[in-house]
């Protein structure tokens, strides 16, 4: 990736570099110190959130000394770790349902040319460009329509509808990767259908699925719009906990529950990164490269 | 969907070969070799019923709802009237969707003004620290909406990080009551949606030959204006979808207007939110919701019309 940078000053002249703007470095300082406010602005609420869990202070912005008593509370809050549960468990059962139906819609969207493939690459993009307010309130809507009582089950069915559509663009981008000769030579060698599937291809897919995988449970255990409109009476995820409880006002339980909440975020998506080799942005220019 | 006559011929003697020697899975297997279009529409099968079932059927469902009216009990008595559009259009809700988008807009150009030189960083200066810097940009996207704005009420309340410092260096004698304004409101979405915008902007950006750059200044264009003429132009498709990803969102978002604002900075968010949940008139609801799902997926087909759809990836 560097190579483009620095070949900048080493193609030209000194006649022609004379004319360039001077001094860039010091120009590029400029650009460094405005683009070190923008990551500031990026993480100071996220620094702040962290800070004041551990401030011994009920109360005020002033730092009072260090304490681990929010962490503590919020371990043994019974509301907090049911919805925690709750939780973990709509997630898990979202990400699992959402991982296998991705996983052979990628597959089916990669590996074959077929009628209607550009219709269903079209049909995945819509749960991503629509807006949320308004896929939740359709869901609500819909679940009323065919008189389906608000429950768990709702709750996942939603998450398994967004969440399918991410599963699919990350294991797309890692089959697009793959090299059509590997699965000719495995049969050429007299595996069948089954064996070079399991043997080959998958193995291939699976970085691609697990990456997919941590993705959709980070969306699925964060959720709170969709969640929120069709999870009905007593389903309280932790994101709706953490809506409810900052209604009544800012407390250091919360942003413990918060540090925890970025903590699962955070290491999920660094995981699913390091699956996929990189964030997907650079992974699509390494692919072009090739 | 099979090929020529011929090459299905041999297509089902070697069937029939695979039959004879191997267990039944792979003979079923083997029947559906060749016939892709079966196979593919197995496998997209569970994907499409769901994105049928609980996206375009429910759409449906605000679609018929929106011409209908509230029942006495908040049900939603269907009928065929224009009325709910119509009523979007009323002085009480104008407003609230004028600055749905007005606020939308401001909050696009900022995360425009801050994403593009931090992009820009990225993808000419970036070096080999390229990854940690755009990683640094997504986590944000990835962590919960929620709470990302939530941590603004701990920074912006009476009681909170700035009112503190202010009044601790004796700035202001009382705290400024900076939540629950338009300033907050657009903080929020500025804050929520920058990471939409520096993605899809670094990606373009990256994409651009940067020897152009280069002539240009060899040339002599100023700094300036080589970034005026040649860099802007160029990463013209990443503005543009950059600018979608940010704006699509921003106008529908409810939790920003929701958390960080007032009764005089509601949002549709809020409005539709308001309808579903209290006020329980799910035609007016819907109908607000499918014209802004209708308004935003115009925006992005004009797009995409002229800038191709691998632009917006």
């Amino acid at each position: 990736m560097s190579p483009s940078t620095s070949s900048s000053t080493t193609t030209t002249g000194a006649v022609a570099r004379r004319r360039r703007p001077r001094d860039q470095r010091i120009k590029g300082k400029g650009l460094r110190a405005y683009v070190a406010g923008v990551y500031a602005f990026l993480f100071a609420p996220i620094v702040v959130l962290v800070l004041f869990s551990f401030n011994d202070s009920k109360r005020n912005a002033t730092w009072k000394g260090f304490t681990l008593k929010w962490y503590d509370a919020l371990f043994h809050d019974q509301p907090v770790l049911d919805s925690l549960w709750l939780t973990l468990r709509v997630a898990i059962i979202a990400t699992i349902i959402a991982t296998v139906f991705g996983s052979f819609a990628a597959y089916a969207l990669t590996r074959y040319k077929f009628r209607g493939s550009g219709l269903y690459n079209g049909a995945i993009y819509v749960p991503l460009v629509i807006p949320e307010i308004v896929f939740a309130v359709a869901l609500l809507s819909g679940f009323n329509a065919a008189s389906v009582g608000l429950s768990m089950k709702t709750v996942i069915i939603s998450h398994v509808a967004f969440m399918v559509s991410f599963v699919i663009v990350v294991v797309k981008a890692r089959m697009s990767g793959f090299d059509n000769g590997l699965e000719e030579a495995a049969m050429d060698l007299g595996a069948n259908e089954i064996q070079t599937f399991v043997y080959v291809t998958l193995p291939f897919m699976l970085p691609g699925i697990m990456a997919g995988a941590l993705l959709a449970f980070v969306l699925s255990f964060d959720d709170f719009v969709i969640t929120f409109f069709n999870s009905g009476v007593g389903n309280t995820t932790l994101p709706l906990k953490v809506y409810s409880m900052v209604k009544f006002g800012v407390t250091p339980e919360i942003n413990a529950i918060s540090v925890f909440m970025l903590l699962v975020s955070i290491l999920m998506v660094l995981a699913s990164y390091k699956l996929q080799g990189g964030p997907p942005t650079v992974v699509v220019k390494d692919k072009i490269k090739e | 969907m099979t090929g020529t006559p011929s090459s299905g011929e041999t297509e089902a003697r070697a069937s029939v070969i695979l039959e004879q020697h191997a267990g039944p899975l792979s003979r079923a297997m083997a029947r559906l070799r060749g016939h892709n279009f079966v196979v593919a529409n197995l496998l997209m099968g569970p994907t499409m019923l769901w994105l049928v079932l609980f996206l375009i059927l429910p759409l449906g469902v605000i679609l018929v709802y929106s011409f209908g009216s509230r029942g006495t009990y908040g049900d939603v008595i269907l009928g065929f009237s224009f009325d709910n559009y119509l009523r979007a259009f009323n002085p009480t809700w104008l407003p609230i969707i004028l600055r749905s988008f007005g606020f939308a807009a401001v909050a696009t150009i900022l995360t425009l003004l801050l994403g593009y030189p931090l992009a820009y960083f990225i993808a000419v200066y970036g070096g080999r620290r390229k990854n940690i810097y755009l990683i640094m940009v997504m986590l944000p996207f990835w962590t919960s909406y929620l709470i990302r704005t939530y941590s603004w009420i701990v920074i912006l309340r009476s009681q909170g990080v700035i009112n503190t410092v202010l009044m601790w260096t004796h700035l202001t004698s009382n705290p400024i009551e900076i939540l629950n304004t338009p300033y907050s409101v657009i903080l929020g979405l500025t804050y929520g949606f920058l990471p939409f915008m520096t993605l899809p902007l670094y990606a373009s950006l990256e994409k651009l030959d940067k020897s152009l750059i280069e002539a240009a200044w060899d040339l002599g264009a100023t700094r300036f204006w080589a970034l005026m003429k040649v860099t802007i132009p160029l990463s013209l498709p990443g503005i543009i979808a950059g600018t979608l990803l940010t704006f699509i969102p921003a106008v529908g978002d409810f939790i920003t207007p929701d958390l960080l604002g007032g009764p005089n900075t509601m949002m549709i968010g809020n409005l539709i939110q308001q309808q579903f949940l209290s006020a329980r008139d799910w035609a007016y609801g819907s109908a607000l919701s499918f014209s802004l799902m209708a308004i935003l997926l115009l925006g992005i087909f004009f797009y995409v019309r002229k800038a191709g759809a691998e632009n917006l990836a």
